[in-house]
């Protein structure tokens, strides 16, 4: 293993550039150092002004997801050595406008997000003095997976359909709501369906499958995706057939 | 005077635009796009299918002439192009079902090779049944 990487990083300056250029560092290449560690290295070592999210380094806050190879990843779980002898290219998330060097504006991923209200939605809270809404490991389950997501995006970077179409509310969003709709605790289901039953929902999704594949938690945005299609499917069916008792 | 699109606080973001040929950057992308393209291909295999009915239905002389039709050199090698999508759209749907169907037996999910399996299983059993019909029944 060479004891060096060249890593290629995207550079964006909007006060005096109107695209992005390349620009070479060389960083040390220790088996243990994962893409981040380099990117330290260049803003601590080579070039200070480099600029790009990152947090946990530990793949919890989902904050340093960016293009390596052309595939997104997070950059804190993306070992160097794993692309020796390199180069390596870094670039920002595509589908999403970029502010900086490898720093892309996600305000309409917030927008979608709270638009699909990702929380327990109760038509009536009972009393605490009645306790906890308990649950059991079964019913558990049937979210757990879904509940996994950091809103990392790396799924709207691999999304074809969102990068096209902009409105389509894309992948980790449905998820979650997907996440709170088999909560058992949850009554909000209608409600979201109204949201996630427009052209830009679900039905925007024509199942491209990437957004499961980079997933770094195996949260299966796809796959929620296409349950929601047959449980809204379902749904419609019964508002046809039983206009009088369907919710 | 126009003015400029870069502030200090609210810095110019730079929109990239996806590429025409952006179901080349991958190869799942490339499947998706012929997947999705496959469903023209199943169309004419119903149209196909209902005007051999129709052929049918008209008496032998259309039916003739329906066959010498179809087995003239361009039909063919438009059925073996349809019939490869036809298979493609077939196999990729089968390989995407266990992300779509959740089924439950005692309590517990299934694998999704087995949602899988069964669908091929399916598919097999229904191509026997048909061949025993045209050939054996």
């Amino acid at each position: 293993m060479p004891d060096r990487i060249t890593l290629e990083v995207a550079r964006y300056r909007p006060e005096n550039e109107s695209a992005i250029s390349f620009q070479k560092f060389e960083v040390p290449c220790h088996k243990e150092w994962v893409v981040l560690d380099g990117l330290n290295y260049i803003k601590d070592q080579l070039d200070g002004t480099l600029s790009y999210r990152w947090s946990c380094r530990m793949g919890v806050c989902g904050s340093c997801g960016m293009n390596v190879n052309g595939e997104p990843k997070l950059t804190c779980a993306t070992f160097l050595a794993d692309y020796a002898p390199g180069p390596v290219r870094v670039e920002p998330m595509t589908n999403f406008p970029l502010i900086r060097d490898l720093v892309v504006e996600i305000g309409d991923f917030m927008r979608k997000l709270t638009e699909v209200k990702p929380w327990i939605v109760r038509r009536k809270e009972k009393p605490l003095s009645e306790g906890e809404y308990l649950q059991t490991p079964s019913e558990l389950d049937e979210y757990k997976q879904f509940s996994m997501c950091i809103n990392c995006l790396l799924c709207y970077a691999a999304c074809p359909i969102y990068g096209l179409e902009p409105d389509f509310i894309g992948p980790a969003a449905i998820a979650l709501a997907q996440r709170y709709n088999l909560d058992s605790r949850d009554e909000g289901a209608s409600e979201r369906l109204d949201i996630l039953s427009q052209h830009e929902g679900i039905w925007g999704c024509t199942f491209v499958g990437e957004c499961s594949k980079v997933c770094p938690k195996d949260v299966d945005p796809a796959g929620a995706i296409q349950r929601y299609k047959l449980s809204a499917s379902l749904a419609s069916l019964k508002r046809l057939l039983m206009p009088w008792g369907a919710e | 005077m126009r003015a400029s699109p870069y502030t200090e606080y609210h810095p110019r973001w730079l929109r990239r635009r996806k590429s025409t040929y952006w179901w080349l950057e991958r190869m799942s992308y490339l499947i998706f796009i012929l997947r999705e393209l496959s469903s023209a291909f199943v169309a004419w295999t119903v149209v196909f299918l209902l005007m051999l009915v129709h052929a049918v239905s008209r008496g032998d002389v259309a039916y003739q002439q329906f066959l010498s039709w179809s087995t003239s050199l361009p039909v063919m090698l438009w059925n073996l192009i349809s019939l490869f999508f036809v298979v493609l759209h077939a196999a990729t749907w089968f390989r995407l079902a266990p992300q779509a169907m959740v089924v439950h037996v005692g309590g517990r999910r299934l694998p999704g090779a087995v949602i899988a399996a069964s669908n091929y299983l399916l598919w097999v059993m229904a191509t026997v049944l048909v061949v025993w019909l045209l050939v054996g029944g």
